[in-house]
């Protein structure tokens, strides 16, 4: 009983203590340390140097923005703690988490104390149930085989194509959007099968798709299993186009491969770098040393689109902001950012690349 | 039929792998009775040592293919038997005598401890080397389908066949091999005659290490994708042929593990290729009620 009151004592004390501080708090949270730290750091990044350029410009209506940093190291359990400690420092917007299975929670968390945040978590359930403080600023999972189906259906028009995947909650979902897809457009899969991820062996279906007559597969997976079946197609003299995911974008995928990864494209969130707006912020970054690649640009976009969301709605109040991001269009580093009523980004977040030579590139 | 052929090389290439795996699991259940479940660990172990080798030699400049072929695989057999011997030594030698699940716990600890070393000191991301071997040849050309052969799948039924004819020779020619039979029927007797059994048993170790080093090169050239986890599917399907062909039997050992892939590629073949190992399976099982102690084995004679 005590101690109760002794919490109740504390936090009745923090609340009103904040008042007096006169900087809006925004807070990030990732993975900053454990296997994914390096998005963590990348978000990390691109987060203070969007705050360093919005307090030099004069900060959020008339207050400087000071950043909060959570680490949940993609842990489910953590992310809530991180969550809880963020709404008792009174943040007004989260970029984050990283993590879709550290994103859900974490947002119930932030739903109860209406904070508004902003996520580049990919799985569809982050913004699928309903809770109106999410928005995503990168593509869902299932729009990646809706892009790559339509792809495949316009540029392999008349090729015998099949559907592949590993059986994994991933592969099979994303192989499934694909394939369904690839039929709305009138290109029906001539095969639909799944493999065992983890064997080393794929010659018995390589050699399937041989007979088959398939020349472009579409694949549903991780990027090992993909160098496999390219060997091995090799082997028995099959020349195979692969169609995959974001998981592709391993280079890993290159040196088991050899030339034959020249062969697989992949759907992949664009890349920012490519957008001439935003040259200048991309030259910045490299001037401090940053290279601004994977999530760096978004952690930029997330913070702009704070500041702009703010400026618009003339309030830090949550229902003022939460209408007005829903509402507007943001111009960012990253594109023109506008939400659906689900909170997902209203332009398609994939587009196809192709490996060539080494590297990847929008595919032609 | 082109593609029935085609299966079938698929189907031997696979198995041929699988029995020189098998072998090792085979021999020392005959000479000790147990199951070396580490063994699939050291095949693992095997295919890491060859990758070394090969960064070792493409940092070296060495461009023969031959030249490297070679060494990776005198580099590998040797490293490999070496934790062989290394295994039995710490693991097993200590436990002979005390109750038949002592050692089994143990090579199951072993089977982990390989497993855990390997992937904190190599990292558990997949291994990739760039192909060694390109290309292959045409074997028969039809017009809807063309067998084609690739050299590093002619090589390892080439190399399999080789090494069973000459562990054949070293089994019923030698002496070490007569010693090694004679372990195998009675190791009091044997002992009694002279014969080092403690000695013999590390030899068999390593000579089974030797032959999953063997296959271990063979996949890496193949594949071209090694990770820490290869040894447990790779060990429970020679596992498998092992007891399919009848344990103790190395004969046995090689068809089982042909056996095994060509029911693999031809399920993967002709049916739904998501239920391979559902099949594989089911036909051991199959196998096990018609005839228990597999299809070369014999069956065990109660010693009075």
């Amino acid at each position: 009983m005590k101690k109760t009151l002794l919490a109740t004592a504390c936090i009745a004390f923090g609340a009103l203590s904040t008042p007096a501080l006169a900087d809006l708090t925004v807070a990030i949270a990732g993975p900053m340390s454990g296997q994914y730290a390096s998005a963590g750091d990348q978000i990390r990044k691109g987060a203070e140097m969007a705050i360093a350029d919005i307090n030099a410009r004069g900060g959020v209506l008339g207050e400087k923005l000071k950043l909060e940093i959570g680490d949940d190291a993609c842990d489910p359990k953590q992310a809530v703690s991180v969550a809880n400690t963020m709404v008792n420092r009174n943040i007004v917007f989260m970029h984050g988490h990283w993590c879709s299975s550290s994103t859900i929670p974490a947002s119930d968390v932030y739903n109860e104390s209406d904070i508004l945040m902003a996520t580049v978590s990919t799985n569809p359930q982050v913004t699928e149930r309903g809770l109106k403080n999410v928005f995503r600023i990168m593509g869902r999972d299932d729009q990646q085989g809706l892009v790559a189906g339509d792809y495949l259906a316009t540029k392999f028009k008349g090729k015998k194509i099949a559907v592949l995947d590993d059986k994994s909650a991933y592969g099979k979902g994303l192989a499934d959007e694909i394939a369904k897809a690839m039929t709305a457009k009138g290109a029906k899969p001539v095969m639909r099968e799944s493999i065992t991820a983890g064997e080393k062996d794929y010659s018995g279906i390589v050699t399937k798709l041989k007979q088959a007559g398939v020349e472009v597969l579409a694949y549903g997976g991780y990027h090992t299993e993909v160098a496999l079946i390219l060997r091995q197609a090799q082997q028995i003299g099959l020349q195979l186009t692969v169609m995959g995911g974001d998981t592709m974008t391993n280079s890993e995928l290159v040196t088991a491969a050899g030339a034959a990864s020249d062969n697989v494209m992949f759907t992949f969130s664009p890349d920012p770098r490519k957008n001439p707006t935003a040259a200048p912020i991309v030259e910045k970054f490299r001037a401090a040393k940053i290279e601004p690649e994977g999530y760096v640009m978004y952690a930029y976009a997330a913070m702009q689109l704070f500041e702009q969301t703010a400026n618009q709605a003339k309030s830090t109040k949550y229902s003022a902001l939460e209408k007005t991001m829903r509402n507007g269009t943001f111009k960012t580093v990253i594109g023109d950012l506008s939400f659906d009523a689900k909170g997902d980004q209203k332009a398609p977040g994939f587009v196809v690349y192709q490996w060539k030579d080494g590297k990847y590139d929008y595919a032609k | 039929m082109a593609y029935a052929l085609q299966q079938l090389i698929n189907g031997l290439t696979l198995g041929s792998m699988y029995g020189l795996i098998a072998i090792g699991y085979t021999m020392v259940y005959g000479i000790i009775g147990m199951i070396n479940f580490a063994h699939g660990d050291i095949f693992m172990v095997s295919a890491f040592i060859a990758v070394t080798a090969f960064t070792l030699l493409a940092a070296a400049d060495v461009s023969s293919i031959p030249l490297a072929l070679t060494f990776v695989l005198i580099v590998s057999i040797f490293f490999t038997s070496a934790y062989g011997w290394a295994v039995e030594r710490i693991a097993y030698r200590p436990l002979r005598g005390s109750t038949r699940l002592a050692p089994l716990i143990s090579a199951i600890g072993m089977s982990i401890f390989l497993q855990n070393t390997v992937q904190l000191t190599q990292g558990a991301r997949v291994k990739p080397i760039p192909p060694v071997i390109e290309g292959g040849f045409e074997v028969w050309s039809t017009p809807d389908f063309t067998v084609q052969v690739g050299w590093s799948q002619l090589l390892i039924i080439v190399i399999t066949v080789i090494m069973m004819f000459a562990f054949t020779w070293l089994i019923t020619q030698t002496p070490f091999g007569r010693q090694q039979r004679s372990c195998e029927q009675d190791r009091t007797m044997a002992s009694l005659l002279g014969i080092n059994v403690d000695r013999t048993i590390s030899f068999t170790f390593m000579l089974g290490a030797s032959l999953a080093a063997v296959a271990g090169v063979m996949v890496t050239v193949y594949y071209g994708v090694i990770d820490f986890y290869i040894g447990f599917l790779a060990g429970i399907k020679a596992f498998t042929a092992a007891v399919l062909g009848g344990i103790g039997s190395l004969p046995g050992a090689m068809l089982g593990g042909l056996l095994i892939g060509l029911i693999e590629s031809f399920w993967s073949a002709y049916l739904w290729a998501e239920y391979k190992d559902v099949a594989t399976f089911a036909i051991l099982c199959l196998v096990l009620m018609l005839r228990p102690s597999g299809l070369l084995g014999r069956p065990e004679v109660e010693k009075v």
